[in-house]
C-alpha cells in the first residue's frame, strides 16, 4: 500500500490530471444543466493537456528554443507535447464554441438550460 | 514512385480548398462545387485503385521532407482507394438523392453552408481513411464530429438541434476517450506514427512492461470510436440524429460518418495494437459482445417504432453491432464480413432513407400507417425502398444476403462463437423481416381509392441516385466473388 | 436579503435553481410565448420521456454520477500508476524522435523554436487539419447564430451603452493599438521565440474585440464584415492549403523545395513557417472576433 501511495506521489501530475480528468467526463455525461456539461467538457480537455504536458517536462532542463546554438538534445524538454497541445486547445476552443452556440440556439427556442425541461418542453409543442 | 500515388494528398487537399472556396458562393455553384468534387475523388480513386491491384504493394506517402518517426504519413493499400471511392459516390447520390428535400429543409441564406460541411465531412473522412499518424486522427476526427453536426443541425427545427447537441455531446465524450488513450500510447511509447507505434507496443507486449496502461489505452481508443459510430449501449443518440435531419444528411451520417470511425478503429487495431495483442488482450470478446446485443436491442427497438425513419436509424444501431461482432469474431474472415458489411450498410442504408423520405412527401406522414399504398403512387421511390429492405434483412440476390453468409462463414473459424454468433444471426434476420417486411407489405397494399394511385413525380435527380444504389447493391449481391477475393487481399495489406 | 453561506450558494448552483431569464435582457424573457415553427416535411412525432421516468432520472443522477466518477477514477489511477514517473529524464518519450527535433531541427527547418519547427514543419499535416478546424466551427456558428434580414438595434444594446463610457473608450484607445501590435510581433516572432500563429492570432482577436466593444459594433463593421472577413479567411486558408500541398508534393516526391531554412535566427527566415504563422494568425484573429461578434448580435 505504502508502495502504491509512493507511485501516485512519483506521478502526481498524472494522477491530478486524470481525477480531473473523471470529474470533467461525469459533469459532461450526466449533469442536466447544459452551460456545466460545457464547462465539463472543458475540464475534461484541460486535464487531458495536463497530462501531456507533464509527459513532456524533464527536471533541470530548458524550454524547446535554442540558445545560443546549443543543439544538445539533452538540455532542453522534450518539445513535441507542447505542439500537440496546441493542436488540441485549438480544437477545443472550436467544440466549445459549437456547443456554446448550439446553447444559445436552444435557450431561445425553449427557454431552458435544463436538458430535462427542454426535452419536456419539446414533447408538448410537437405532441405524441 | 510512380505520380498516381500523389492522388491521396490532391484529394484532401482539393477538398480542403473547395470547402473554403464554397463560403464565397452562392447556393448552386457550391452544390455544383460539391458534387463534382465528389465525381473527380471518385474518379482518382478509382484510378488508383487499379494501380494499387495491378502492383498489389502498399505504399507509404511522406507529408513532407520527414519520414517516420519524424513527419506525418499516408498509408494506403487497396482497401484505403476503395474505401475513398466510396464515400466519394455515396455522398454524391446522397446529395443527388435529396435535393428536393434540401431545397425545403434548408434557411434561405444558409445553404452554401450546407454543401462547405459536406467538404469538410469528405475530407475528414478520406483523412482518417488514409493516414498513418495517431494525432492527425485526432484533428480529423474532431472535423468530422464538428462538421457532421453542422450537417445535422442545419434543418433548423427544435428537434433537430437537441437532436445535434445530444450528438455532440456523445461525440465530444468518445473523442476525450480516444485522446486520453493516444496520450497514454505516447507516454509510454513516445511514438504517434503508427509503424513505430506497432513495433514499441509488441516489444512492452512481450517483456510484459506496462500492461496495464497498454490494456487501458486499448480500451480508451476502442470505447471512444465505439461511441462516436453509435455501438451498443451507446446507440442512444442514433434514433434522434439519424431521425430528424433531412435525409441526405440522414444518409451521409448513417452511411459514411459512422463507418469512418469504424474503418479508423480496424487501421488503428491493424496497424497500431496489431491483431495478435488485440486480440490476446480480451478487448475483442467485449467488442463481440456488446455487438451481439447490440445487434438484438437495436432490432427490437426497430420493432416498437411506429415512425420509419426512426425505426430505420434503430435498424442502423443494429447493423454497427454487426460490423463489431465481426471485429470482435476473428481478425481474419470476420473482419473480412466486417468490412464486407461497412460496404453493404453504406450502400444500402442511404438509399432506405432517400426512399423513405420520398414516400414520406408523397403520403404526408412519416408514419407506417400513412404509408398504405403507397408503392403505387411512387413506384421507384417503392422499388428502392423494397429493395433496401431485403438488402437489410438479408435476402439472396442482394449485398446483404453476401454479408450475411460471410458472418456465417467467419462464425465457423472459432470454436466457442460458432452457436452464439449463428443464433444472433437467426434471431435478427427474423427480427429483421418483421420489422421491415410490414412497411413493404403496407407500402405494396392496394389503393383504396383513385387518388390513392396518382402517380407523384421523382424528379430526375432522385431516379438516378436511387437506380445507382440499387444497381450498385444488386451487381455486387449477385456477383460479390470478386470483391470478396479483392477485400481478402486487401486486408492482408492493412 | 439574508446574505447565504457559501455551502448554500454552491448547492444553489448545482440544483439550477439560481435564475438565468432574470439576469438576461427582455427578449429572452420566458412569458413570451414559444413560437411553433412549421416545418415543410410534416412532424415526426417525439420520443415519449415519461414524466416519471425523468424524476426517477434526477433521483439516481448523483449516485449515478458518484458512481461512474469513482469507477473511471480507479480504473484511471491504476493506469496512472504504471506511467514512466513525472519529469524523470530516461521516460520513453524521451527517444530518437525528439533528439532529432532538437539537434537537427534548427538546421532543417530553420526555425529556432523547436516547438514551431515540430507543428509548422516535421507535423504539418495536423496543423493544416487545426487550422481547419477553426474553419469549421466558425462555419458551424455561422449556421447557427447568423441572423437573416435588418439589424436590430435592440441587439447592440450593451456594446451603445459602454460606448457612452469615457473611461472604457479612453482605456481602449490606448490599449487596443498596443494589443495588436504585441499580437503582430508574436506572430513574426513565432520561428525565434515563444509564440506563432495561433497564440497572436488570438491576442489581435482580442484586441479587436475590446475595440468593438468600445467603440461600437457598427464601427467595426467598417473595416471588417461578413464580406471582407471571407475574403481574407479564403485568401489565408487557400495560401496555407495550396503552399503545404507544395511542400508535401516536393517532399514525397524527392524535391527541392524553393523555401530554404536560411539563416537561424533571422526574421527572414524559416522557410515557409513565417508565411504560414501569418497566414494562420489571419484566421485565428478573424475567427476569434468573428465569433465574439456573432454570439454578441447573430452577425459579422
Amino acid at each position: 500500500m505504502a508502495e502504491f501511495f509512493g507511485r501516485l506521489w512519483e506521478s502526481r501530475i498524472a494522477v491530478a490530471a486524470v481525477v480531473l480528468f473523471a470529474v470533467g467526463f461525469v459533469t459532461l455525461l450526466l449533469h442536466r444543466n447544459l452551460l456545466k456539461k460545457i464547462i465539463g467538457l472543458n475540464i475534461m480537455d484541460t486535464a487531458a493537456y495536463l497530462l501531456l504536458t507533464s509527459l513532456g517536462y524533464i527536471e533541470d532542463r530548458l524550454s524547446p528554443i535554442i540558445r545560443n546554438g546549443d543543439v544538445d538534445p539533452s538540455h532542453y524538454v522534450n518539445p513535441l507535447p507542447a505542439g500537440l497541445v496546441l493542436t488540441g486547445i485549438v480544437v477545443s476552443v472550436s467544440v466549445t464554441a459549437v456547443m456554446l452556440a448550439l446553447t444559445v440556439r436552444l435557450y431561445r427556442r425553449y427557454h431552458s438550460l435544463n436538458l430535462d425541461e427542454i426535452y419536456a418542453t419539446a414533447q408538448k409543442e410537437h405532441g405524441v | 514512385m510512380a505520380f498516381i500515388t500523389n492522388i491521396p494528398l490532391f484529394s484532401i487537399v482539393l477538398c480542403l480548398l473547395c470547402s473554403v472556396v464554397s463560403s464565397v458562393l452562392p447556393e448552386k455553384a457550391a452544390r455544383r462545387v460539391s458534387l463534382s468534387l465528389c465525381a473527380v475523388i471518385a474518379i482518382g480513386s478509382g484510378t488508383l485503385l487499379w494501380y494499387m491491384i495491378a502492383t498489389g504493394t502498399p505504399v507509404t506517402y511522406l507529408m513532407g521532407h520527414y519520414p517516420h518517426p519524424w513527419g506525418n504519413e499516408l498509408y494506403f493499400g487497396i482497401l484505403e482507394p476503395l474505401l475513398g471511392c466510396l464515400f466519394s459516390l455515396v455522398m454524391a447520390l446522397c446529395l443527388l438523392g435529396g435535393k428536393k428535400q434540401l431545397s425545403a429543409d434548408l434557411e434561405d441564406g444558409k445553404r452554401h453552408f450546407y454543401y462547405i460541411m459536406c467538404d469538410l465531412v469528405l475530407v475528414a473522412l478520406l483523412a482518417l481513411t488514409y493516414t498513418n499518424d495517431l494525432f492527425t486522427g485526432y484533428v480529423f476526427i474532431e472535423i468530422c464530429t464538428i462538421s457532421s453536426c453542422g450537417l445535422l443541425m442545419i434543418r433548423q427545427i427544435g428537434r433537430t438541434t437537441l437532436a445535434s447537441i445530444r450528438y455532440m455531446i456523445f461525440s465530444l465524450v468518445g473523442s476525450g476517450l480516444f485522446m486520453l488513450g493516444v496520450i497514454l500510447l505516447y507516454a509510454i511509447t513516445g511514438h504517434l506514427l503508427m509503424p513505430n507505434l506497432k513495433e514499441s507496443i509488441a516489444e512492452l507486449w512481450e517483456g510484459g512492461q506496462y500492461r496495464t496502461v497498454l490494456i487501458s489505452a486499448m480500451c480508451l481508443i476502442t470505447v471512444g470510436l465505439a461511441i462516436k459510430s453509435g455501438l451498443f449501449p451507446f446507440h442512444f443518440w442514433m434514433p434522434d440524429t439519424y431521425g430528424y435531419a433531412t435525409p441526405a444528411s440522414g444518409g451521409i451520417l448513417s452511411g459514411l460518418v459512422s463507418k469512418g470511425y469504424i474503418f479508423f478503429l480496424l487501421r488503428v487495431i491493424f496497424r497500431v495494437f496489431g491483431t495478435s495483442v488485440f486480440y490476446q488482450s480480451g478487448v475483442s470478446h467485449v467488442l463481440y459482445g456488446f455487438g451481439a446485443v447490440g445487434i438484438v436491442v437495436g432490432s427490437i427497438s426497430a420493432m416498437r417504432e411506429k415512425d420509419v425513419f426512426r425505426m430505420i436509424a434503430y435498424s442502423s444501431a443494429a447493423q454497427i453491432g454487426y460490423i463489431y461482432m465481426g471485429i470482435g469474431l476473428s481478425p481474419h474472415l470476420g473482419v473480412l464480413a466486417a468490412v464486407f458489411h461497412i460496404l453493404t450498410h453504406a450502400i444500402t442504408k442511404p438509399s432506405l432513407f432517400l426512399a423513405a423520405a420520398q414516400i414520406s412527401d408523397a403520403a404526408n406522414g412519416t408514419e407506417r400507417g400513412a404509408w398504405h399504398g403507397m408503392a403505387h403512387r411512387n413506384r421507384m421511390a417503392g422499388l428502392a425502398f423494397a429493395v433496401s429492405a431485403f438488402s437489410m434483412i438479408g435476402i439472396p440476390l442482394t449485398m446483404g444476403f453476401v454479408s450475411k453468409y460471410r458472418f456465417a462463414v467467419a462464425a465457423f473459424e472459432s470454436t466457442r462463437l460458432i452457436v452464439p454468433t449463428l443464433t444472433v444471426l437467426a434471431v435478427s434476420t427474423i427480427l429483421n423481416a418483421w420489422y421491415f417486411m410490414r412497411v413493404v407489405i403496407r407500402l405494396y397494399e392496394p389503393p383504396k381509392t383513385d387518388a390513392d394511385s396518382a402517380p407523384v413525380h421523382n424528379g430526375a435527380s432522385y431516379t438516378v441516385a436511387a437506380i445507382a444504389f440499387l444497381a450498385v447493391n444488386i451487381t455486387l449481391g449477385v456477383a460479390a466473388e470478386p470483391l470478396v477475393h479483392l477485400l481478402e487481399r486487401s486486408i492482408s495489406l492493412l | 436579503m439574508k446574505r447565504k453561506n457559501l455551502l448554500e450558494r454552491f448547492r444553489e448552483w448545482d440544483e439550477d435553481r439560481f435564475d438565468l431569464t432574470a439576469m438576461t435582457a427582455g427578449e429572452l424573457h420566458r412569458k413570451e410565448p414559444v413560437k411553433v415553427q412549421k416545418s415543410p416535411i410534416p412532424d415526426r412525432p417525439v420520443e415519449r420521456l415519461a414524466e416519471g421516468e425523468t424524476r426517477a432520472f434526477r433521483r439516481i443522477f448523483p449516485v449515478l454520477a458518484a458512481v461512474l466518477g469513482v469507477v473511471m477514477i480507479t480504473f484511471l489511477l491504476m493506469t496512472v500508476v504504471d506511467l514512466p514517473p513525472f519529469g524523470a529524464a530516461d521516460v520513453p518519450s524521451d527517444n530518437e524522435v525528439v533528439r532529432r527535433y532538437v539537434a537537427d531541427g534548427m538546421r532543417e527547418t530553420g526555425a529556432v523554436n523547436v516547438v514551431a519547427g515540430v507543428i509548422l514543419d516535421y507535423r504539418a499535416f495536423d496543423t493544416l487539419g487545426e487550422s481547419h478546424v477553426l474553419y469549421t466551427a466558425l462555419t458551424a456558428v455561422l449556421i447557427l447564430l447568423l441572423s437573416a434580414g435588418e439589424p436590430s438595434a435592440k441587439k447592440d444594446v450593451g456594446s451603445e451603452l459602454l460606448h457612452r463610457d469615457g473611461i472604457v473608450t479612453m482605456t481602449a484607445s490606448v490599449l487596443v493599438p498596443i494589443v495588436i501590435l504585441f499580437g503582430v510581433y508574436i506572430i513574426l516572432n513565432g520561428h525565434l521565440g515563444p509564440g506563432g500563429g495561433f497564440s497572436g492570432g488570438a491576442v489581435i482577436g482580442a484586441g479587436l474585440i475590446l475595440y468593438a466593444i468600445a467603440f461600437g459594433s457598427s464601427r467595426m463593421e467598417r473595416i471588417l464584415n461578413l464580406r471582407s472577413f471571407r475574403v481574407i479567411c479564403l485568401v489565408a486558408l487557400c495560401f496555407y492549403s495550396l503552399s503545404k500541398c507544395y511542400s508535401f508534393f516536393c517532399g514525397a516526391n524527392g524535391l527541392h523545395t524553393v523555401f530554404s531554412p536560411g539563416v537561424p535566427g533571422r526574421i527572414l527566415s524559416a522557410g515557409l513557417i513565417l508565411p504560414l504563422n501569418i497566414a494562420v494568425g489571419t484566421v485565428v484573429a478573424c475567427t476569434m472576433y468573428g465569433l465574439y461578434s456573432l454570439f454578441q448580435r447573430g452577425r459579422i
